[in-house]
């Protein structure tokens, strides 16, 4: 064995063998890699001793330490009930109207309220819930589904169109033109008639046209004078307010496409309390001038 | 490629069942498709229609003209040849649908394309990811496998034709990959996406690729196996079976695209990321390690540094790693105790490791001088230098503590990226500037100026890259976890989004270089092959000929 070949740079000698003029130093392990190795190995097995690690045929090893992530999370959540405190609880307790009525549990109330928000609801609604494109503007005066504190909190629990028994979207916009209920140029003097409607200028002559269409088939929902009826779903077309655009084009589509905005249930996401909050969030947010909502929503819109 | 001399007049036996067997397949894949009732079958079925028609219509002409004859004594060297093209044209795919999706995050609106479906975020991703895994990896693994075996062993490739087999059915398995993501088709396991169908295929495709490594072993004309083809094999052996394990389903119907895995719930989860880790761990370590175990040496003409440390770290790391998977898992329904093996075996995985980067390191000792005239050299030295910060930055991220920050983040996108793009890609490329003049009987490439344009180009984009992912990834981190006082979270994620957009910019950028220096080597590299060769009669060297010698001459 010592006739081997010796590297001329370093003076270490080969293993002897060459692959394609490749050939191996007979180096020994580098001492501080081989004491890291052992040191990680010793620092597992001492892990493994603490802590739950090695399965068994019956359940596995628990660990001199007792640790156990379940039961880690029970006790987040019990300091979790600790840290919200009175208010916490008391949110489960008191009615909607009494949480606004309470300065010091609305404050608590909001916080929960963006908190969850911005977390769910903003995806559609917006962070500042000012909604976008077939999303509503929860920030203004018009509510489809009813602005009051009971109305909010009814709907998020159950949705609109949600699949949810008690599901909210009463009435339903039919795609007159995908249909076939209407034709092309039907359609075309109908979405002239609803611009009159909105106060701006309209072909005449095409709003004319339209008048016996709109009573037979858009009244019953839309009223006869276009008011709506904001309890039951069906928008005002009288307002500035559109959920699908206000321009001829946007309207045009909605008549002929007919599209029903779905809203989840949150009943089986949130907790009877989370629900209150968040109808107190958007109850609050909602309606008032710029000054309040900057006031409520300052954290949002950062 | 044009092939060597002829020795025999017939066509030799693999020939003839090779093409028996492509036939088959055209002739198995038309009927497929004609009674398929599922739109996404047949897509695919038409992909592999124009797959084996052309290649039987090819082989038709090739089996008539003598084409496919081999001379035993030379190195079958076409298939590598194919395969350093194949790696650099999967290169830039893959780099560019990356860069696309880097885009996405970074300007969500500008890079949305509604009316084009597939080149969604959600399908560009995994096209990404798989592209350059396993079309620009694989390619750069199965080609350097091919080169080295032959080397190492002083023998031609076994299986005649066979090789060539593994190279085209694989790029068959990419293409049906990377349409299946476009299209849709998947069965959402990452890097495990496609359906059953073309997961069987690449099966066949790698148990041929076993087949021709292990036969070139077997007729070695060398007393010992060179610890490059150790590491390929355990590469090959590995592969297929968490491949075949973690894809193991039962399609709705044999002419039908859709499946359903055999496992469900956390038990898919924890076959799924057994899978994923140990994709990493025998893909993109123990693969690339064999390529630096052969051209690291080669390229500084220098010895292994240690032969004890290669059997060492070998079998410590085979060991070790596929025990790791579970870490990716931390904090979900998986068992406690499956999380402290994932995690402790991660930690004394990283010596086993770094073992690896010594020897690669160390093999320099006596050559250091080259960092400075051989950009080739500097790049393997980069590589290895990545490897070693990623395999220390894996088990830090393993420990659950870490984990409990790092998990979901851009953190592991960066982590991810210092060792795709420093070591796998760095590596790779080195290994490329290597091949081709040595492939292409040149003395040298054509511009070693502009090697030194794609080094820096690129070094810079990866640590633009992954600072700004570490940037990112721990603030997002630790706006996640931000609580108010009341117990509520403190930040939307939709806020943790939107203050990420300076990172994703920057990070859009790094990868935007990375792609640029790739575009580089490519130009160099095909100026280098229209350059006049050494030797002008023979492409094909003779087998145990001395290789041709190291280009390092600047231009």
């Amino acid at each position: 064995m010592s006739e081997r070949e010796r590297d001329e740079h370093s003076g270490i000698e080969t293993t002897g063998h060459e692959w394609d003029g490749i050939k191996e130093l007979d180096n020994p392990l580098p001492r501080w890699w081989l004491w890291v190795f052992y040191g990680s190995v010793a620092w597992a097995i001492v892990y493994w001793v603490l802590m739950p690690a090695w399965p068994g045929l019956t359940g596995y090893t628990k660990g001199l330490r007792g640790h156990s992530d379940r039961a880690g999370v029970a006790q987040e959540l019990t300091k979790l009930d600790a840290v919200r405190g009175a208010q916490g609880a008391r949110l489960k307790s008191v009615s909607l109207q009494q949480i606004e009525q309470d300065p010091e549990l609305q404050a608590f109330a909001l916080q929960v309220g963006q908190s969850v928000f911005g977390d769910n609801c903003a995806t559609c609604h917006g962070a500042g819930g000012a909604g976008a494109k077939g999303y509503p503007n929860l920030r203004d005066d018009v509510w489809l589904y009813g602005g009051t504190l009971d109305d909010i909190h009814r709907t998020i629990q159950v949705g609109i169109r949600s699949g949810h028994p008690q599901a909210r979207g009463e009435t339903v916009m039919p795609a007159f033109g995908r249909d076939r209920m209407l034709d092309q140029a039907q359609v075309q003097d109908l979405t002239e008639y609803v611009v009159a409607l909105s106060g701006r200028k309209a072909d005449t002559a095409a709003v004319g046209r339209a008048t016996q269409t709109f009573a037979d088939q858009c009244a019953s929902c839309h009223g006869a004078g276009g008011q709506g009826d904001l309890t039951k779903g069906a928008p005002s077309l009288t307002d500035a307010e559109w959920l699908y655009g206000s321009d001829r084009d946007s309207i045009r589509e909605q008549i002929w496409n007919g599209r029903n905005g779905v809203m989840p249930t949150w009943e089986a996401r949130f907790s009877p309390e989370t629900i209150k909050a968040l109808s107190v969030y958007i109850h609050a947010n909602a309606g008032g001038g710029e000054e309040e909502v900057a006031a409520i929503g300052g954290a949002t819109a950062r | 490629m044009t092939q060597a001399v002829a020795t025999r007049d017939e066509a030799s036996l693999d020939t003839i069942v090779l093409y028996t067997v492509t036939g088959l397949l055209a002739l198995g894949s038309i009927l497929a498709t004609a009674f398929s009732p599922d739109p996404s079958f047949r897509f695919h079925g038409y992909v592999m229609i124009a797959g084996f028609v052309t290649a039987f219509c090819v082989m038709s002409v090739g089996i008539g003209s003598g084409r496919f004859r081999s001379d035993p004594s030379r190195y079958s060297d076409g298939v590598v040849r194919a395969g350093v093209i194949a790696t650099m044209f999967w290169a830039i795919a893959g780099l560019a649908a990356g860069v696309v999706a880097a885009a996405q995050l970074a300007w969500p609106n500008v890079f949305y394309f509604p009316d084009a479906g597939w080149l969604n975020f959600g399908r560009l991703r995994p096209l990404h990811t798989s592209a350059v895994i396993f079309a620009f990896g694989g390619n750069a693994l199965i080609a350097t496998s091919f080169y080295v075996v032959q080397r190492t062993c002083k023998a031609r490739l076994a299986g005649g034709a066979w090789p060539w087999f593994v190279f085209w059915g694989y790029q068959l398995f990419i293409v049906l990959a990377a349409t299946g993501y476009l299209a849709g088709i998947t069965q959402s396991k990452e890097y495990a996406e496609p359906e059953w169908y073309v997961d069987l295929w690449l099966t066949v495709v790698w148990v041929a690729y076993l087949l021709v490594f292990l036969g070139t072993i077997w007729k070695r004309k060398e007393p010992h196996i060179y610890v490059a083809n150790w590491f390929y094999l355990a590469f090959i052996v590995t592969i297929a079976l968490l491949h075949v394990v973690n894809n193991l389903a039962m399609p709705v119907g044999l002419l039908e695209a859709k499946s359903y895995s055999a496992f469900a719930g956390v038990q898919d989860a924890l076959t799924q990321w057994w899978y994923g880790h140990n994709a990493v761990g025998f893909f993109l370590t123990a693969g690339f390690l064999a390529m630096m175990y052969y051209f690291v040496p080669k390229r500084a003409e220098r010895p292994v540094y240690s032969y004890r440390l290669s059997i060492v770290h070998f079998w410590s790391l085979i060991f070790i790693y596929i025990w790791a998977g579970p870490h990716h898992l931390h904090f979900t329904a998986l068992p406690q105790w499956t999380q402290t093996l994932g995690m402790t075996f991660s930690v004394m995985l990283w010596m086993p490791s770094w073992g690896g980067m010594i020897n690669g390191l160390m093999t320099l000792s006596g050559a250091w001088d080259k960092i400075r005239t051989d950009p080739v050299i500097r790049m393997m030295v980069v590589a290895i230098a990545f490897y070693g910060m990623a395999t220390f930055e894996g088990p830090l991220m393993s420990v659950r503590a870490v984990n409990a920050l790092s998990h979901y983040t851009d953190w592991t996108i960066g982590h991810v990226h210092s060792g795709a793009l420093g070591w796998n890609g760095f590596i790779t490329f080195a290994c490329i500037y290597c091949l081709v003049p040595w492939l292409w009987k040149k003395e040298r490439l054509w511009s070693n100026t502009l090697v030194e344009w794609h080094f820096w180009i690129a070094t810079t984009g990866v640590l633009l890259y992954i600072s700004s992912m570490w940037v990112s990834g721990i603030m997002e981190g630790l706006m996640w976890r931000e609580y108010t006082p009341q117990g509520y979270l403190a930040n939307a994620f939709v806020e943790t989004v939107a203050a990420k957009h300076i990172p994703n910019i920057i990070r859009t950028l790094g990868g935007l270089m990375f792609l640029v220096g790739a575009l580089i080597m490519s130009y160099n590299l095909w100026r280098t092959i229209r350059m006049p060769s050494t030797a002008k009669a023979e492409l094909e060297s003779p087998i145990a000929a001395a290789p041709a010698p190291v280009a390092i001459a600047a231009e």
